[in-house]
């Protein structure tokens, strides 16, 4: 699908606005938060770029169950979903509450059908908005490597989920420092903590996940 | 929140150990949240949502100032935060300044004065006539100004502690503003036993390290760096008569060889078993030997990779990975590069156990601060149920330490009944010597809905005796009282809620922490203001044991710098003791019957026959001990009623 398909709510203008520069655009929200701290261009294409990053971990991690992945692996990948997810739902909220685009790779916004509900058929990432190479981010795996860990099963896909989605979160922890050291970014009070909450918790899945790649063996049941 | 959100250079070695022991853990095994409790279904709305309680009465709830639009909740920038307590006043964070209650009658707070002064969060500590406040967004302003910063680099920026004189409450004055490269998520008060004359503060900060260009030292070099902002609490000393000389006096790195632990246990078992042989191999199988290589190549690589399983980043595991990239094997790196645990989200002290708490991350670390300027890590653990260590409790006897892992940040709905009931929890160590072990999880056990952010949060001890019992805020999950005496069977024996904010939307609020003091829990709701309540009777617990609670007094209370509680020798003491050996048949029903007269006619007589009572009576409890189901709790009562004997009336 494509990245304006469901943003009837959401005038270009804004955008534009946004994007004039970077000290006009500190606009007044919509929402709930107040006369100060509202975004600028650089929150917006980090909240944008992240709900995708987000995706491609989302897809990733919700093929465990069928492609073989050891408990521990499988747990990780659990929590990785079930997190992402939620924060992808946060970001989309926090776009549209500011009338701003918000993609939604996965679907999961009110009203989307999605085509199917077979995961599985995400795995050439052939499915309609699951190529995201137009949206490439930091740490993301081309269409060829995620067609690869789709392809492997048991130890092999623990292996190269836990290598890939370690990539994928120093990625996250790359789009995070870059928002910072944007003048005068990341200072919306609900934008500075995802952000710093994004930093602090990849940085500590890394070090699980490496600490799982230390010891992955094939399953038995092989 | 991630808000106090949680944030490390990795102790592979635990973690990995760990990892093994949670991936163990059959995931059907766990208990789900209750979808038929009565919080489950709570009617929505801001100011007029459902509610339900049990154990706990609400006497008062005040909106937040105007000046922190009560009518317009959601977002952050108004947020309320932690809470501080000094005498009659409620210091109340918010993510925009501070707000101060006169709890002088507890049903009627009344807001004394606020001050508005962006900072995120806010969480604020009191001592003396001192108030501190942690700042951290980069939008945070010296003028506490609420309109950003525009710059990378600005004078205008003050990341830190604030600290504010309050003598005369109506007119706090600020009077330093000590800055840190990392600015301050939270920040723990901590009392030095020797020099009363001084208060330290220990700085968790998260947030990117500033540039150097703007505060002259900042680094965010990695670990090899001995000037890094990384991998560092900062202490803050301050002179309690000159706070304006209040400065950074160390910079532990409490963080620096957890890669370097010794190898775990359970690994020289496998290696001296050849599992860590056979791991190996299925290792080779998965990433491939090179093609070019031999039989013995491969059996080479599965010797080194068999001795770097278990192994950290050490020179001995860079050798090994060296020597297997000779032999075309790309092994991975175990250093995590410059990605480590690098900051504690809140570190709670015990100065008079001689430990402090540090959730850090994917750790939960034990410090020993007998020296307080210099505390040092003695224990780490990590839990692969826990997405991020957050803030850490003590039982008043220091046997135990619980940790809240805050999940999601503290703005996602994790208390779902499709949530497992282990992530997103508490979890308690055992506490032996310098040694944490893990025996059990609590979690808030009603389901919560997709609109209610929820996850563990701050909260304090409630002062019952004999028991050790907390009170926490789990943000729209509500307020949950739970007793932990037996660490590997939490039990939840009080609570209150209300439904969400948005019946459809998830609106920010809910409660950021519940503490006891006083004789009252209050509760700071993020977005609905300040709720006080009182404990009331259930079968979970007895008026005796409120009243015993009430007996405890503090003139100050720092939730994150835990002070001992000592219970008076008294009556309601007694008694709570007399209901708790009834509650686990801890002594015959008939000599409890007959020791709740003594007890009685005890109180109601005077002088020598008061006295005479109490000495038969303690000559008793001291024959009831043997063969009692609970010997240490008669012998707890039996103290008391000793104690009574010298106390007049």
């Amino acid at each position: 699908m494509s990245l304006s398909s469901r943003l009837a709510a959401a005038p270009r203008l804004a955008v534009a606005l946004a994007s004039a520069s970077l000290i006009s655009a500190r606009l007044p929200a919509q929402a709930a938060s107040g006369p100060a701290h509202d975004f600028t261009k650089a929150d917006v294409e980090f909240v944008q770029g992240m709900i995708y990053h987000h995706a491609q971990a989302v897809i990733m991690s919700d093929w465990a169950p069928t492609h073989g992945a050891r408990a521990d692996v499988a747990t990780l990948c659990k929590r990785i979903a079930l997190s992402q997810r939620d924060e992808i739902k946060m970001m989309q909220q926090w776009l549209l509450a500011r009338h701003l685009d918000a993609p939604d790779p996965l679907g999961m916004m009110p009203g989307h059908t999605p085509a199917s509900n077979d995961t599985s058929g995400m795995a050439g990432m052939n499915m309609p908005g699951m190529d995201m190479s137009a949206h490439m981010m930091p740490g993301m795996l081309t269409p060829d490597q995620m067609r690869a860990l789709d392809a492997a099963h048991g130890s092999a896909f623990d292996h190269l989920y836990l290598t890939g989605m370690i990539r994928h979160h120093q990625g996250a922890l790359d789009m995070v420092a870059t928002l910072f050291h944007t003048p005068g970014s990341g200072q919306q009070p609900e934008l500075f903590s995802f952000a710093t909450d994004v930093d602090a918790g990849q940085r500590a899945e890394i070090g699980r996940m490496q600490a799982i790649l230390k010891t992955l063996t094939p399953s038995p049941t092989q | 929140m991630t808000p106090r959100p949680a944030p490390f250079r990795s102790s592979l070695l635990l973690c990995a150990a760990l990892g093994i022991l949670g991936a163990a853990l059959p995931a059907a095994s766990r208990a789900q949240s209750d979808t038929t409790d009565p919080r489950a279904h709570l009617r929505p709305g801001l100011y007029d949502a459902g509610e339900a309680a049990k154990g706990l009465k609400l006497v008062a709830t005040v909106k937040k100032t105007d000046d922190f639009h009560p009518n317009d909740p959601g977002g952050l920038t108004y947020a309320n935060s932690d809470l501080a307590f000094g005498g009659h006043y409620v210091y109340q964070g918010n993510f925009s300044g501070f707000q101060v209650w006169d709890v002088s009658n507890p049903a009627k707070p009344v807001l004394a004065d606020h001050v508005v002064c962006f900072t995120e969060q806010g969480d604020p500590s009191v001592y003396g006539h001192l108030l501190f406040v942690s700042a951290e967004n980069g939008g945070s302003r010296l003028d506490c100004g609420t309109q950003g910063i525009p710059d990378s680099v600005s004078k205008e920026r003050m990341v830190g502690i604030r600290i504010f004189d309050i003598s005369d409450i109506k007119h706090p004055k600020q009077v330093a503003d000590v800055q840190t490269c990392r600015g301050s998520h939270t920040h723990t008060l901590v009392q030095d036993p020797n020099d009363k004359s001084v208060v330290y503060v220990y700085v968790s900060g998260l947030a990117q390290v500033r540039p150097s260009s703007e505060m002259a030292g900042c680094s965010a070099g990695d670990i090899t760096d001995p000037n890094t902002a990384l991998f560092r609490i900062e202490v803050i000393r301050v002179p309690l008569a000159h706070p304006e000389q209040a400065k950074i006096v160390s910079s532990p790195r409490i963080f620096n060889d957890l890669a370097h632990t010794p190898t775990h246990g359970a690994a020289v078992a496998d290696t001296a078993n050849g599992a860590a042989l056979v791991q190996a191999r299925g290792f080779l199988d998965a990433i491939g030997m090179p093609r070019t290589a031999t039989a013995a190549d491969s059996d080479k690589a599965t010797h080194l990779i068999a001795e770097l399983i278990y192994e950290s980043d050490t020179t001995r595991s860079r050798g090994l990975i060296d020597s297997l990239h000779t032999l075309g094997i790309n092994f991975p790196s175990l250093s995590g590069g410059n990605r480590g645990p690098s900051q504690c989200h809140d570190i709670t002290v015990y100065p008079s156990s001689g430990f402090g708490a540090g959730a850090c991350s994917g750790y939960g670390i034990l410090l020993n601060i007998k020296d307080p300027a210099h505390p040092v890590r003695v224990d780490a653990k990590a839990d692969s149920n826990f997405s991020f260590f957050h803030s850490a409790t003590f039982s008043n006897d220091a046997t135990k330490v619980l940790f809240t892992d805050e999940w999601g940040g503290g703005v996602a709905p994790k208390c779902r009944a499709t949530d497992p009931i282990d992530w997103g929890a508490d979890a308690v160590f055992t506490l032996t010597g310098n040694t944490m072990t893990h025996a059990g999880y609590f979690k808030m056990p009603a389901a919560q809905t997709d609109a209610e952010n929820c996850v563990a949060h701050n909260g304090n001890l409630v002062p019952v005796p004999g028991r050790d019992i907390m009170v926490q805020g789990w943000y729209q999950g509500g307020i949950s009282v739970f007793d932990f005496t037996d660490p590997a069977h939490v039990k939840e024996i009080a609570y209150f809620d209300r439904g969400p904010i948005d019946p459809i939307k998830l609106v920010i609020g809910g409660y950021w922490g519940g503490y006891y003091y006083n004789g009252h829990i209050y509760g700071s709701e993020i977005a609905r203001g300040l709720d006080v309540f009182e404990l009331t009777p259930t079968a979970d617990l007895t008026q005796n044991e409120i009243d015993a609670a009430k007996l405890v007094h503090f003139d100050i209370l720092n939730p994150q710098d835990q002070p001992k509680i000592v219970w008076p020798a008294a009556f309601p003491v007694a008694r709570a003791y007399v209901d708790q050996l009834k509650r686990d048949n801890g002594l015959s029903a008939d000599r409890l019957t007959a020791i709740e007269g003594e007890l009685e006619s005890a109180q109601s007589a005077g002088g020598a026959k008061r006295t005479a009572t109490l000495k038969k009576l303690a000559t008793e409890l001291s024959h009831d001990e043997q063969g009692a189901g609970d010997t240490k709790r008669v012998q707890l009562l039996e103290g008391v009623v000793k104690g009574l004997e010298t106390t007049k009336s």
